[in-house]
């Protein structure tokens, strides 16, 4: 008996995880929200998967881990029953005892919900139960196929729930290029329609079932063309995307384009955080600083409302906007400049709750308005032509990322780029072997609060409004968010970053709710199982080509000789 | 200055030798001047405006004698109650550096957990006329129920975010401390929605004891007592128990501390446990001392000024804490009304936590080992 219970010890304590993973998700309201979303017309929404979710995996990975598959199917059935009793044991208690005055979300509804709207309680269970016990025989299963299948099998899935996830953006889309409602032969209230699930799960089945013998991969065939088509390869694939860009604000329609232009200017202030934080290893937490410092002088300067001084041209404060905050950054940065690691975290974090403060104060109020904030901004233009709808200002702010990214690309291969790269590894190595640590630093301090003053500037012009709590410590969290997430000192990551955080949660209303619950659960699941991020920087060796050999040396020395 | 020897490598000027006495020499020498760079000339130019800005702005309140003596006596009365909750805060902080060199970024959460979790409890031992009945007993429920929660959010915290991370680099940990702080804000959000809850008035708070011109609330009295007897006991049990004579090694040097039989992480999970417990207990005389109740983000401004606290008084000192804390509290509280209104800012109890945040950029600028100067080695981030 003691030996029985000791070898279930373990499914049984994450059956209970899973159990507590079900409630709390319950709890947090995420269920019912989520609940809301339909991915499959009448068979699945979202809801269901995150409470079921843990039951798949609980199978999936109590099977994968059992010796054989008699043990695996025991383990699983234990643990899948411990979590079915914990989560049953929830839905009863909640539905006897009304903890409501505390918990909010645990409401009769959403033991309506956990129990499938059943009218009797006991029926909603037993089909709860089942359903779990289900679940844990599909995760099971998918354990015990071959992996490629498995593989298909998630490709499917993923491909299904992102359609549906994304289906306001596909229907928009579809709707620009086609006429009518095509959308609605694929989605109904923005769940797939059943049938379009089955055709997409058959089609990825039938190519992965092809692909396998027609493969045509670009990274197998790019390295065997001449260094000219390869050259003109890229071109063009560049010369593609830019093309795709230019066209997708209109692609998207208005609302999609007020997404993309927030997901740029996110990504203007990665680039540049990405500077202190990726490359010199200065973790700035006051990033928000730069951001409102470029917000307040182009609407000081610009705007007509009862704060107008001058009421210049933005093109003329956009630049201005950049020196100053650049100039922000420099001063901030002289008394800070001597800290490492954690305690200049915390410092520069001071400095921008002291700029929110400063902005929201009586003190300053004659001059930036205070809490009233800046009212009528002026949008920009050239000549005669306004950049009025979000379409227009996607431009000005796609310029500006394009730009942006250039830059930080020739810095990043540039001797000072390597250099704030010897900080961030190591400071005092850094200073030993001849670098100005002190000057270097400040560099990108400075360098890094241009890219925050022109997204605020542009920001400012956006909006046409700015008040002091748009330059909350959230912004710097966001940016810092996107850095560690995308990858620190990875370009490619800061795109795929600013997408997945600033991007998906603007396309998912459910989600906006839950963004920074799940932002904490990112940051921490990437520093504990990805330090480097989800893209990391790819680390770089500057090795130089081997010499042609001379006589007698062997390949190996010449070799570890010119490495270095 | 006279010709010196310039050293070969940086052209520096070389050791003084006996050929440049004159006055100008000598005082560059006294002070250093020759040494400095432009940063240490920066430095030097903030710490100089800082000194005349204070000086300046209190001698002019004075000078104008805006406040009586009395309206000075409330003020550091309500600064010290205050400051003896960021104390409680700031033994957290403390703890936790002293032993893993972590700014427990999540503190404040864990503390805004304990007073939130607690005041469902007190608003019905209100309803219920238990704390109308047995008011003294009531209250010491509600500060152990805190205490309770806030311990557990803290070891789950410490579990979970920090302790797959030993060992690693001191910016990862502080990443998955600002992770959890995230998580738990959030969290609360998602359970107890965005509204504020206030605390329940405890019978026989909401008096006045006068001392002399001196009017003090008697919430403050007790808030400062309680705080007190806490941190006494929080030392008694560093100094004179096994546990806190293990907490005291590990923090002097963990191998060594291993090396000596120490159970480093069940040390480390009970410094995580008194720490939550402390700030817990600082939820609940939180709650009392302050109306406007609690809500989700209610950790982080008294989370980061409990650092600014620790900081003060020397991180990963105990009564460096208490001094910290007691210290913020008093600045924060005269700071406005003696230096900015002398200063003729307008508005000035709005710039209350500017005070707070410059105190804290100023302290890590120049004085990172705090008052009680314990010097803790600089590790590599």
């Amino acid at each position: 008996m003691q030996r029985l219970l000791k070898q279930l010890a373990k499914p049984l304590s994450q059956g209970a995880v899973a159990g507590v993973l079900c409630i709390y998700i319950a709890l947090t309201g995420m269920m019912e929200a989520f609940g809301e979303r339909e991915i499959v017309m009448g068979v699945l929404d979202l809801g269901k998967l995150v409470l079921f979710g843990p039951f798949v995996g609980l199978g999936l990975l109590l099977q994968q881990q059992a010796p054989n598959r008699r043990v695996g199917w025991i383990r699983v059935l234990v643990a899948c029953l411990a979590g079915m009793v914990a989560t049953g044991l929830f839905i009863l208690f909640i539905d006897a005892v009304s903890i409501r005055h505390m918990f909010t979300h645990a409401s009769p509804a959403l033991v309506a919900y956990m129990t499938m709207g059943q009218d009797v309680l006991a029926a909603g269970l037993g089909l709860f139960a089942v359903t779990a016990l289900g679940a844990g025989a599909v995760g099971s299963g998918l354990a015990l196929m071959p992996a490629y299948l498995r593989n298909t099998i998630f490709i499917a899935a993923l491909i299904v729930v992102g359609m549906a996830l994304l289906s306001e953006l596909i229907s928009q889309v579809l709707r620009q290029i086609l006429n009518g409602r095509p959308d609605r032969l694929l989605f109904s209230q923005g769940a797939l329609r059943p049938a379009v699930a089955a055709i997409a799960v058959a089609s990825v089945f039938a190519w992965r079932g092809l692909v396998p013998r027609i493969r045509l991969r670009m990274q197998d065939r790019l390295p065997q063309l001449e260094p000219e088509r390869q050259r003109q390869v890229s071109l063009a694939v560049r010369g593609a995307g830019v093309l795709v860009l230019l066209v997708l604000p209109w692609l998207v329609g208005s609302y999609l384009s007020e997404v993309l232009a927030n997901v740029g200017l996110y990504l203007l202030m990665a680039l540049g955080l990405n500077i202190a934080v990726g490359l010199a290893g200065l973790f700035d937490l006051g990033y928000v600083t730069n951001f409102a410092v470029g917000a307040y002088l182009m609407g000081v300067l610009t705007n007509s409302g009862p704060q107008a001084t001058g009421e210049f041209n933005f093109w003329l404060i956009l630049p201005v906007s950049i020196l100053a905050a650049m100039f922000t950054g420099l001063l901030l940065a002289l008394p800070v400049i001597r800290m490492r690691g954690d305690y200049l975290a915390i410092a520069t974090m001071g400095f921008g709750e002291i700029i929110r403060l400063l902005a929201l104060s009586d003190w300053l109020a004659p001059l930036i308005g205070g809490s009233q904030g800046v009212l009528f901004i002026p949008k920009p233009n050239i000549g005669a032509f306004t950049f009025q709808t979000p379409q227009h200002l996607f431009y000005i702010i796609l310029a500006a990322s394009l730009v942006m990214l250039v830059v930080i690309n020739r810095l990043d291969l540039s001797l000072t780029g390597r250099r704030w790269m010897a900080i961030r590894d190591d400071e005092t190595v850094a200073n030993a072997i001849g670098i100005d640590t002190t000057w270097i630093k400040t560099l990108a301090f400075t360098l890094s609060a241009a890219s925050g003053g022109l997204a605020g500037a542009i920001f400012a012009s956006k909006l046409g409004t700015i008040f002091p709590h748009s330059f909350s410590l959230l912004i710097s969290m966001n940016v810092l968010c996107i850095i560690i997430v995308g990858g620190m000192g990875s370009i490619r990551g800061m795109v795929l970053g600013t997408l997945m955080l600033i991007g998906v949660p603007e396309l998912l209303r459910e989600f906006s709710e839950f963004r920074f619950l799940l932002y904490g659960i990112l940051l921490m699941a990437v520093a504990i199982y990805r330090p480097g991020g989800l893209m990391p920087a790819r680390a770089r060796h500057y090795r130089t080509e081997p010499a042609p050999q001379p006589a007698g040396g062997t390949p190996a020395a010449s070799s570890s000789a010119a490495s270095g | 200055m006279p010709d010196r020897t310039r050293c070969p490598i940086d052209g520096k000027p070389g050791p003084v030798t006996a050929a440049d006495s004159s006055l100008a020499a000598t005082l560059v020498r006294r002070l250093a001047l020759d040494r400095m760079s432009w940063v240490d000339v920066v430095l030097l130019l903030i710490r100089i405006g800082f000194i005349s800005a204070v000086i300046i702005g209190s001698t002019r309140t004075f000078m104008e004698g805006r406040f009586s003596a009395a309206q000075w006596g409330t003020l550091i009365s309500a600064g010290v109650a205050q400051g003896s909750i960021y104390s409680l805060i700031a033994l957290g902080y403390t703890l936790v550096y002293g032993i893993l060199r972590l700014i427990n970024f999540a503190h404040g959460d864990v503390f805004m957990f304990g007073a939130f979790c607690t005041v469902f409890l007190a608003i019905w031992t209100s309803q219920q006329g238990i704390l109308e009945r047995a008011p003294a007993i009531t209250v010491l429920s509600w500060i152990l129920f805190a205490a309770l929660v806030s311990m557990s959010v803290a070891v789950l915290v410490e579990r979970v975010a920090y302790k797959p991370l030993r060992n690693k680099p001191r910016l990862v940990m502080l990443i998955s401390a600002i992770g959890a702080s995230f998580f738990l804000q959030y969290t609360a959000r998602g359970f107890f929605s965005t509204a504020f809850r206030s605390y329940p008035t405890v019978p026989g708070l909401d008096g006045r004891l006068e001392l002399g011109q001196i009017t003090v609330p008697h919430v403050q009295i007790t808030v400062f007592t309680v705080a007190l007897a806490l941190m006494a006991g929080l030392y008694i049990l560093v100094e004179k128990t096994r546990i806190g004579r293990a907490m005291r090694a590990v923090s002097e040097n963990m191998e060594t501390a291993r090396l000596m039989g120490v159970n480093i992480e069940r040390v480390i999970m009970f410094t995580f446990g008194i720490g939550g417990a402390l700030a817990g207990a600082a939820g609940v005389i939180n709650g009392l001392y302050k109306p406007q109740g609690v809500s989700f983000i209610m950790g982080f401004f008294p989370g980061v000024k409990a650092f600014t606290a620790a900081v003060l008084g020397g991180i990963g000192s105990v009564p460096g804490a208490l001094i910290g804390g007691l210290l913020l509290g008093i600045f924060e509280a005269l700071g406005p009304n003696l230096v900015l209104t002398g200063l003729g800012i307008p508005g000035s109890n709005q710039l209350k936590d500017v005070i707070a945040f410059l105190m804290l950029v100023l302290i890590l600028i120049f004085r990172p080992q705090g008052i009680m100067g314990e010097v803790i080695e600089e590790e590599k981030a």
